[in-house]
């Protein structure tokens, strides 16, 4: 044991020699290991896509998932008119390509939510938004949209099916997020995913203001809305807030609104 | 070194100076990630890595290290070994590191990986420090198996997944203890744990810190 270990020149060289290779260390371990964790985060994105849209059998292998993804067309909708656009717009060869959480960052593909406006929390909302189609013998069978919004301590980003009706859920989860495990992170909780599927969001006899939303002590089955509430998630209020407000956003008038009313009316 | 070996040090933390039982150390994380076996496992041999490799580091430099900042040092070598295997975790087993979340990231605070290198790698060979760290590792993973034993099986009615007491949900006969799925149900195990092994090794048990005397004095009414 050296006697001089203590002096300020020793300290600071083991300080820096250690940080140095502490750091060498960590990067190159991030940056060897980022390509096969790329691919388990699409294959992951994809499950969660089928997931939502209720294609996906549990305990499918990747191939499995690679095929049933094969269904599905991405699309890109312009998110002011509604219309379907070419992927020309964002410079990209296909809907596929298209990183819409990239795109929200970028002042050119994006725009600033104001206050009122800005019901789930985002800030920025990318333009073109993709979309995700499933359709059998011709006819559309499910549309799948892209959902995001803040809860309590995250931004939670999840997916949103719809029936070729463009009103009726077909399924609903999200696949990344950080709400408190137990309370909010109940939002993985399969039982409540399955309250779902089969509930309505529009009332489209009175307009096409979207009225779904969660229930805060559990959803009365008797009474006549029953059909647009989910039952909240106990102990976690701002959370469930968090989800009525960005489903309000991303069906409302700055959301998918104008797009699922002219798929309604069959354009 | 005299009474340091290396089947002492492996083995010892297993059961005579268990760091859950004995020491009552990383109980957070054993609350947490015990509700199925798999994840236990998982995380057991995640802590034991790190504690065995942060040991081996730790021990290997020691006599470098200035004793004024000897505890951030640890820390630096411990909080860079836990990302390294938190990225081969997301590499190499997605849907497990997705579940275990923010407790491999934890494993930084477990007190038993700082407190092995504080109490024995800064006086020990790279070697012999090296198993303390795995023998360490091994007595937080076999708690953590025995209580996730117990809470998939009475929970869930599973064990690594596999249907063991088919629940009524799935039309079984088997109705499941929810409760046992809450981290506090960790707690009662846990506990339970501790009273079985101090019966059976009755050193572990602590002396009183007070003793009650006999009521002599007589109250006022």
């Amino acid at each position: 044991m050296s006697s001089n270990k203590d002096t300020i020149s020793k300290t600071v060289t083991v300080a820096l020699l250690l940080c140095i290779v502490c750091s060498v260390i960590v990067a190159s371990s991030v940056v060897l290991l980022k390509p096969i964790q790329q691919v388990n985060k699409t294959l992951n994105l994809k499950e969660n896509i089928l997931a939502a849209a209720g294609l996906l059998k549990p305990g499918a292998s990747k191939a499995e998932v690679e095929a049933a993804f094969a269904q599905i067309t991405p699309r890109l909708v312009d998110m002011t008119t509604g219309d379907y656009v070419s992927p020309d717009v964002v410079e990209k060869a296909s809907a596929a390509d298209y990183d819409q959480r990239k795109a929200a960052k970028d002042p050119k593909l994006s725009k600033k939510l104001d206050g009122s406006m800005d019901l789930a929390g985002i800030k920025r909302q990318a333009r073109y938004s993709k979309v995700y189609l499933v359709e059998t013998d011709g006819k559309l069978d499910r549309i799948i949209l892209p959902v995001h919004g803040y809860g309590l301590w995250s931004t939670l980003y999840g997916f949103l099916a719809l029936e070729g009706d463009a009103n009726t859920i077909a399924g609903f989860g999200f696949y990344e997020h950080a709400e408190t495990p137990g309370l909010g992170g109940e939002v993985d909780n399969p039982r409540w995913k399955a309250m779902w599927p089969g509930k309505k969001v529009y009332d489209l006899g009175k307009g096409n203001e979207p009225l779904i939303n969660l229930v805060k002590g559990g959803v009365d089955p008797s009474r006549a809305d029953a059909v647009y509430g989910v039952d909240a998630l106990s102990g976690a209020t701002l959370t469930s807030r968090g989800i009525t407000n960005l489903l309000h956003f991303w069906l409302g008038q700055h959301g998918f609104q104008s797009y699922l009313d002219r798929i309604r009316k069959g354009a | 070194m005299s009474g340091v070996t290396i089947k002492k040090v492996l083995l010892d933390p297993v059961v005579n100076n268990n760091p859950i039982a004995l020491q009552i150390l990383g109980i957070c994380s054993a609350l947490a990630v015990t509700t199925s076996l798999k994840l236990s496992l998982v995380m057991g041999v995640a802590v034991c890595l790190v504690t065995a490799f942060s040991n081996l580091a730790i021990s290997l430099v020691r006599s470098q290290i200035p004793s004024s900042i000897r505890i951030i040092v640890q820390m630096v070598i411990i909080a860079s070994l836990v990302i390294v295997v938190d990225q081969i975790l997301r590499a190499y087993a997605y849907e497990i590191s997705k579940q275990l979340s923010v407790f491999v990231g934890l494993i930084i605070t477990n007190c038993i990986v700082m407190g092995r290198a504080e109490a024995f790698a800064m006086q020990n060979g790279p070697v012999v420090s090296f198993f303390d760290g795995i023998g360490n590792g091994l007595g937080y993973a076999v708690i953590l198996i025995a209580v996730a034993f117990f809470r998939e099986l009475l929970g869930a009615g599973k064990l690594f997944g596999v249907t063991i007491l088919p629940v009524i949900n799935d039309g079984g006969w088997y109705q499941p203890n929810g409760m046992l799925l809450l981290p506090p149900s960790a707690f009662f195990i846990i506990g339970l744990i501790i009273w079985g092994l101090r019966a059976w090794k009755r050193n572990q048990v602590e002396a009183p810190d007070f003793k009650l005397s006999a009521h002599k004095v007589k109250e006022a009414f």
